[in-house]
């Protein structure tokens, strides 16, 4: 482990601000996939004001580093911090996933600024980024391809030919994030198939693997620190074990959480534990 | 249920011979790779060209760009959901990948990546596949009888079935120049060289008149366009006139020329493709002619709605109705009724 920096409050304030939001559209919806967003707030946080290079104002700047998010059910997630960021107005917040909304329920990149694929059919985002990372390196840019995607898609065979292609062309300029929380539609993700032993089998595959606890901001900003300075020419990826609903004790303490219902009731209660938990 | 042993005949068999098949007739006049050379001569005024593959690089003549440019050449090995989906990342970085494998492994295997990564993104990739509809003897696994049928369901798609080598060196700088995505059917190897006979230019969304007639029109895409032009010959010996409609854009379809050749009167329609009848040219043409009015005898010649056998491809063309001996018999058929 990397000696801990201590606490960064403002990174943590951005990830409050990126649950907050989070809530703030499931409410809209009454339902979502909130608990997600909720587990992986820490991690864009991190990416979107420590490790990325963009410009609010300009989404399409030739020189943006990439952000594919190929679990396309976070988006609300992604919205969250794409909003933190000044890329979608604040205002958008209260649009998420109604009709004529930029921001649909899962992310697709004709819609929404920010948003650089369409996710949805899981699995398909590994290969993009192989595309996108040797269309950098073709273009002599050193922008970096951000791929976000979850434990559930390692099931999917695509994701490991995309894995394999990405060592073969030495692809040092993508950096990949799993989303380890162990959930996905019909229950835990080493239950539905096992994946585990992960980092070795990322290893084996030619990357630089890291693990860690991907709610722990110092680790999360040491772990992308790290996979930017790593000096071999391999694809970079962080295995993140999260916490679905982290930040809310009752959603956390929830056994079933792929896709939430909450009472009405409930979202004050979690924009209120959100509110507690910063104060902490 | 298997078949049982076949029973001594006494008579040679022809064989399936290879996996990729000669289209070409004895004698008939030839190019090799027409595909590979045009890309080629494209890439030099075009830098943003870029060649990629799943593991058939020599079966897609794609190997003569790899070997003119083999800094632009991309092997994606024999995954072809990765050749598609990195095909749309480096679309999305501007350049213009030609994306080549067996049309059965782009269109059925890939279908999804190419739906949502290609299509569904708008991303700037030509799929170019070879094998396309019954060009192959190895059985079902290589025969892609429904490529079109899926390829045209795909919003955003254009979808090209070029007739020759002649139309495969005008279709590819065409649609290198036409923004957006596109799925070619590839002639490879020795490729026929028929419509330069008849001063035919490709222009992508258009249909052409080929040959002018007072009984038949056909109405023919891709290979099949060739034998309706070779059965359009013969019948002429027994003085009846088939005119030949050659449409190599499935999609958009040229509705305007279709609808103007098919409403003159006194002809029987024939839409002849190398497809299933389910859901290529021939019901692309049905649907447009009932949706406007127009009923003119309608026919359609094209493969069964089955898995196809293995075998020789001679004998499978013969059997399945598109050689041209069976093209000419099946017109004289339905003419004398």
């Amino acid at each position: 482990m990397a000696p801990s920096k201590g606490h960064n409050k403002q990174l943590a304030e951005h990830a409050y601000r990126v649950r907050r939001n989070a809530v703030l559209m499931g409410e809209v919806q009454g339902q979502g996939y909130i608990a997600q967003a909720l587990d992986i707030a820490d991690v864009l946080a991190t990416a979107y004001f420590h490790a990325m290079r963009y410009r609010p104002d300009d989404p399409e700047w030739e020189g943006r580093d990439r952000f594919l998010l190929s679990n396309g059910h976070y988006a609300i997630a992604l919205y969250a911090a794409l909003i933190e960021a000044g890329i979608i107005p604040q205002e958008e917040l209260e649009t998420y996933g109604s009709d004529e909304s930029r921001l649909p329920m899962s992310g697709m990149a004709s819609y929404t600024p920010g948003m650089e694929m369409s996710g949805g059919s899981l699995g398909v985002g590994m290969s993009i980024a192989v595309g996108m990372a040797l269309g950098l390196k073709r273009k002599k840019s050193d922008s970096r391809v951000y791929i976000l995607f979850s434990d559930g898609e390692l099931d999917e065979g695509a994701v490991w030919e995309a894995m394999m292609s990405a060592a073969h062309y030495k692809l040092d300029n993508i950096i990949a994030v799993v989303d380890v929380n162990n959930q996905q539609a019909d229950g835990p993700s080493t239950q539905v198939m096992a994946f585990e032993p992960l980092v070795d089998k990322l290893k084996a595959f030619g990357w630089f693997v890291q693990r860690i606890d991907g709610n722990d901001l110092d680790a999360v900003v040491d772990a992308f620190d790290a996979a930017k300075d790593h000096p071999e020419p391999k694809p970079r990826i962080i295995v993140a074990d999260t916490l679905m609903g982290k930040g809310v004790p009752f959603l956390e303490a929830r056994e079933k959480n792929h896709f939430i219902r909450v009472d009405a009731h409930e979202w004050q209660l979690a924009l209120a534990a959100l509110e507690e938990g910063r104060r902490a | 249920m298997k078949p049982a042993a076949p029973q001594p005949s006494g008579k040679p068999r022809l064989t399936t011979s290879a996996m990729i098949a000669s289209i070409a007739g004895d004698g008939q006049k030839t190019r090799p790779a027409p595909f590979g050379h045009a890309l080629v001569e494209a890439a030099k005024s075009r830098p943003e060209i870029l060649g990629m593959t799943a593991d058939l690089g020599k079966y897609t003549d794609l190997h003569i760009f790899g070997q003119a440019f083999p800094d632009r050449y991309y092997q994606m090995g024999m995954a072809e959901q990765l050749l598609f989906g990195a095909a749309s990342g480096l679309a999305a970085e501007g350049f213009t990948p030609f994306a080549t494998t067996y049309a059965v492994f782009a269109t059925r295997r890939a279908y999804d990546f190419i739906h949502q990564t290609i299509a569904e993104e708008d991303r700037n990739v030509k799929i170019v596949c070879a094998l396309p509809g019954l060009t192959s003897g190895y059985g079902p696994s290589h025969q892609a009888a429904e490529d079109i049928a899926l390829m045209r369901a795909m919003p955003n798609m254009t979808v090209i079935d070029p007739c020759d080598a002649h139309e495969i060196e005008q279709v590819v700088p065409a649609i290198a120049a036409h923004r957006g995505p596109v799925y070619m059917r590839l002639l490879r190897g020795q490729v026929p060289v028929v419509l330069d006979e008849y001063g035919y230019t490709f222009e992508l969304g258009k249909a052409k008149t080929l040959r002018d007639g007072n009984d038949v029109l056909i109405i023919s895409s891709g290979l099949l366009t060739m034998r309706a032009l070779e059965a359009a010959k013969e019948l002429a010996a027994d003085r009846i006139g088939v005119s030949v409609l050659h449409v190599p854009t499935i999609k958009p379809l040229d509705a305007e020329t279709i609808l103007r050749e098919a409403g003159k009167s006194g002809r029987m329609v024939v839409v002849a493709e190398n497809h299933t009848v389910v859901g290529g040219l021939g019901e692309a043409v049905a649907g447009l002619l009932m949706r406007s009015g127009v009923h003119p005898t309608f026919r359609q010649i094209g493969l069964p709605d089955e898995f196809l056998a293995a075998g020789a491809l001679p004998t499978l063309h013969d059997r399945y109705g598109i050689s041209t001996s069976a093209i000419s018999a099946k017109l004289k058929e339905w003419l004398s009724r």
